[in-house]
């Protein structure tokens, strides 16, 4: 028989929690949260439920951050009061700490809507416990399977997120794990966003992964060219590593990205083109180009998918021209793209966590005149497995060379780039050393640092002290 | 060495479209890097489901993949087996990773009891199960010393009589987690549940399918690898601190 806590009485062991992990110097972040779970489970249900405009989930392998961030901000922006989960802690937990700076001690909670973003198997937990009104889905790639265990099974737990809901799903239409969700659904509204055939080239899907990466199969080996040109003198996204004509070959069922768009169901809004931080889309009826504060075309993809989240969501009630103005001023999310300046220079830091998102990394940024370092740690967050390092290929890096290589699996990267023939100044598994002598080596020089995710948190906290890091809290 | 360059080693991948999803194209790419740091000529050629095989296969690999590729890939495989026992038989190195290793086996007979027919190539049976084997391998062998990886599978595999195991585990699972073996060997082809991938961290596996390739096809031994020096440290010294750090962390 469990315990019936009243409600004000976990809301306030909940704060208290926080402070105290807030005064310790943490993030505030998952602990709070754990502790109102284990002593009232049924806290973010009964909570959640006041909200006129229900919950929204936001999941997929890659883009929840930014995506969900899109979506706060082009709510907010149409005058609601927004909940998420911002912190990019997309546990439960996470959820339960965020709602916890929002609500009073009677248990009010100010705010018409909750946009969370959540990791696929914590989102199948979440769903059971609370049933979104919206939900987007956003793609299916190779990340964590040391986690999940395959593909199909990560598609699986996106499935079962669309079931739950209870109004309206947003799919991708140029993923076809993601697009046949809509086959298992009956009562939803089903919308999708997508790309136009000119650009799905940009997206290079995991199952045509391998077509994409050895053009000289066949051919000469030994001092075969590199397998892409290095990165196009530019930061629009057109130097990417996928080669004109090298259209994917689609394996039957489970091709991401179709050849035409003949027996695709309509997008809500489709990306038609993609410019140095501007974008074109057709919402609706309506084509726009404009300004972003986003940069690179997975980003600017994820805009789409916000928005056809956005006007699922608002419906009738929707003000089409404050959309596109806040449109324009959406920022990247914490780490996606993100710039800081250090003695200077301008210092990007790029999350790095899968094949897929690396690749879009390498493309979306150009590589001329950039010190890059790279920084890899194993960590749980990050996945243990180094083989997805041998899935992402580094040609485009091999002109200037890499400057460093960390993390604790900096001799695995190391190695990875020495197979790509790419030159190596330095190699230094300790982060706080290698961030001071790359910073150190190259003054003035643009920088940028591809990390994964527990390296970008030591590596954020590192560069506190030459800048301003925002508080990642 | 001049004489060389003009020599030929034809890698073929098996299936590198629907088997490849864990990262196994590091293997083709560190063999495609060795033959011609070796001084012969890499010629890499991919095999999917209905091509034309390749006239020549000097070294053959093949990857993991998930289930629905296996499926894919199966009656393919069938089709080509023959081919693959006689150059099995002649000798010819091969190297095939957690779902093609299964494939190479008998059979793989899933929790429902379908039996999905292998090659029987190597003297090996799996068995489906509803525990992942997922985690840092760290495993021994006398002809290759340690051999390390990561495993992720859910299928557990069994050696008969003419099977020998590749390496016995010293951390983690391996082919099950009744008996301590790793992989399999049947002449010189090898099968394994490893992947990180295997032959970069392991160079001493890739050479010697390098090896057994050239003294099949030419008669010749290995001489020095002429790595270009890319790094502060030489290849093989960044090989040996990759094999130490990734030996040292959790599973």
């Amino acid at each position: 028989m469990a315990l019936r806590v009243p409600r004000s009485a976990s809301i306030a062991v909940g704060k208290a929690a926080r402070t105290l992990t807030r005064l310790r110097g943490g993030s505030g972040s998952a602990f709070p949260g754990l502790v109102v779970e284990r002593i009232d489970p049924s806290f973010l249900a009964r909570t959640l439920a006041q909200l006129p405009k229900g919950v929204v989930v936001v999941s997929g392998t890659n883009g929840k951050t930014t995506t969900t961030k899109m979506v706060v901000e082009l709510l907010r922006g149409q005058g609601l009061k927004v909940l998420t989960n911002r912190s990019g802690s997309n546990f439960t937990r996470g959820v339960v700490a965020s709602l916890l700076g929002e609500i009073s001690l009677t248990g009010r909670l100010e705010a018409d809507i909750a946009v969370l973003e959540l990791d696929e198997a914590h989102a199948v937990h979440f769903v059971r416990a609370v049933r979104p009104r919206h939900s987007l889905l956003l793609n299916v790639m190779r990340d964590q399977l040391d986690r999940f265990g395959e593909i199909d099974t990560t598609a699986g737990m996106l499935r079962s997120i669309a079931q739950t809901t209870t109004e309206g799903v947003v799919l991708n239409r140029e993923d076809s794990r993601v697009a046949g969700i809509a086959e298992s659904l009956s009562g939803q509204q089903v919308r999708y966003f997508g790309l136009v055939p000119e650009l799905r080239r940009h997206f290079p899907s995991d199952d045509e992964l391998h077509s994409a990466i050895t053009p000289d199969a066949g051919s000469a080996g030994g001092e075969t060219p590199p397998r892409s040109g290095p990165a196009q003198p530019t930061t629009t996204p057109e130097g990417d590593g996928v080669p004109d004509g090298e259209e994917p070959v689609e394996p039957p069922g489970t091709g991401i990205i179709s050849a035409d768009s003949a027996g695709l169901p309509e997008a809500d809004v489709l990306l038609t083109g993609l410019g140095t931080q501007r974008g074109s889309f057709r919402i609706g009826e309506q084509e726009v180009t404009t300004d972003l504060k986003v940069n690179g075309a997975y980003n600017t993809y994820n805009a789409a998918a916000a928005l056809a989240l956005v006007r699922m969501v608002l419906g009738e009630e929707l003000d089409h021209q404050a959309l596109l103005r806040t449109l324009a001023q959406v920022s990247p999310a914490f780490g996606r793209g993100e710039s800081l300046t250090v003695a200077g220079a301008p210092v990007d830091l790029v999350l790095v966590k899968n094949p897929a998102g690396f690749r879009l990394g390498l493309s979306s940024f150009s590589a001329d005149g950039v010190a890059t370092m790279i920084a890899i740690n194993d960590n749980y967050a990050d996945g243990r497995d180094m083989s997805w390092l041998w899935d992402v290929s580094f040609d485009s890096l091999a002109a200037e060379g890499v400057a460093m290589v960390s993390g604790v699996r900096a001799y695995d990267m190391a190695l990875r780039l020495s197979y790509d023939q790419v030159s190596i100044q330095a190699v230094e598994p300790d982060l706080k050393t290698a961030l001071e002598a790359f910073l150190a080596a190259q003054p003035g020089q643009p920088k940028r640092i591809f990390c994964t995710y527990t390296a970008m948190l030591a590596l954020r906290k590192h560069l506190a002290a030459y800048t301003d890091v925002e508080a990642f809290a | 060495m001049s004489s060389r360059s003009t020599q030929q080693i034809h890698v073929v991948q098996l299936y590198p479209r629907d088997m490849n999803i864990y990262g196994d194209y590091g293997n083709a790419l560190v063999l495609q890097r060795r033959i011609a740091w070796y001084g012969y000529e890499p010629v890499m050629h991919s095999y999917d489901p209905g091509d034309e095989f390749p006239a020549h296969a000097d070294i053959l690999i093949g990857g993991g993949g998930q289930d629905s590729g296996q499926d894919r890939i199966q009656q393919d495989l069938l089709s080509i087996g023959e081919r693959l026992h006689s150059l099995a038989e002649a000798g010819t190195p091969m190297l095939m990773i957690c779902g093609l290793y299964q494939l190479f086996g008998h059979y793989f007979e899933t929790r429902q009891g379908r039996r999905i027919q292998g090659i029987g190539l190597l003297d090996v049976t799996t068995y489906g199960t509803d525990t992942r084997l997922i985690g840092n391998v760290v495993a021994e062998s006398d002809q290759f010393g340690q051999i390390i990886g990561y495993e992720n599978h859910s299928g557990q595999t069994y050696l008969g009589d003419d099977a020998q195991p590749l390496a016995r585990v010293v951390t983690g699972e391996g082919n099950n987690e009744q008996d301590p073996h790793e992989g399999a060997r049947h002449r010189n082809v090898l099968g394994s549940y490893l992947h990180g991938s295997l032959l970069p961290k392991n160079p001493a596996v890739a050479d010697f399918l390098i090896a057994a390739a050239v003294q099949q096809k030419f008669g010749d031994s290995l001489g020095d690898l002429q790595a270009p020096d890319t790094a502060p440290v030489s290849l093989t010294e960044l090989t040996e601190k990759a094999r130490r750090s990734a030996a040292s962390r959790p599973r």
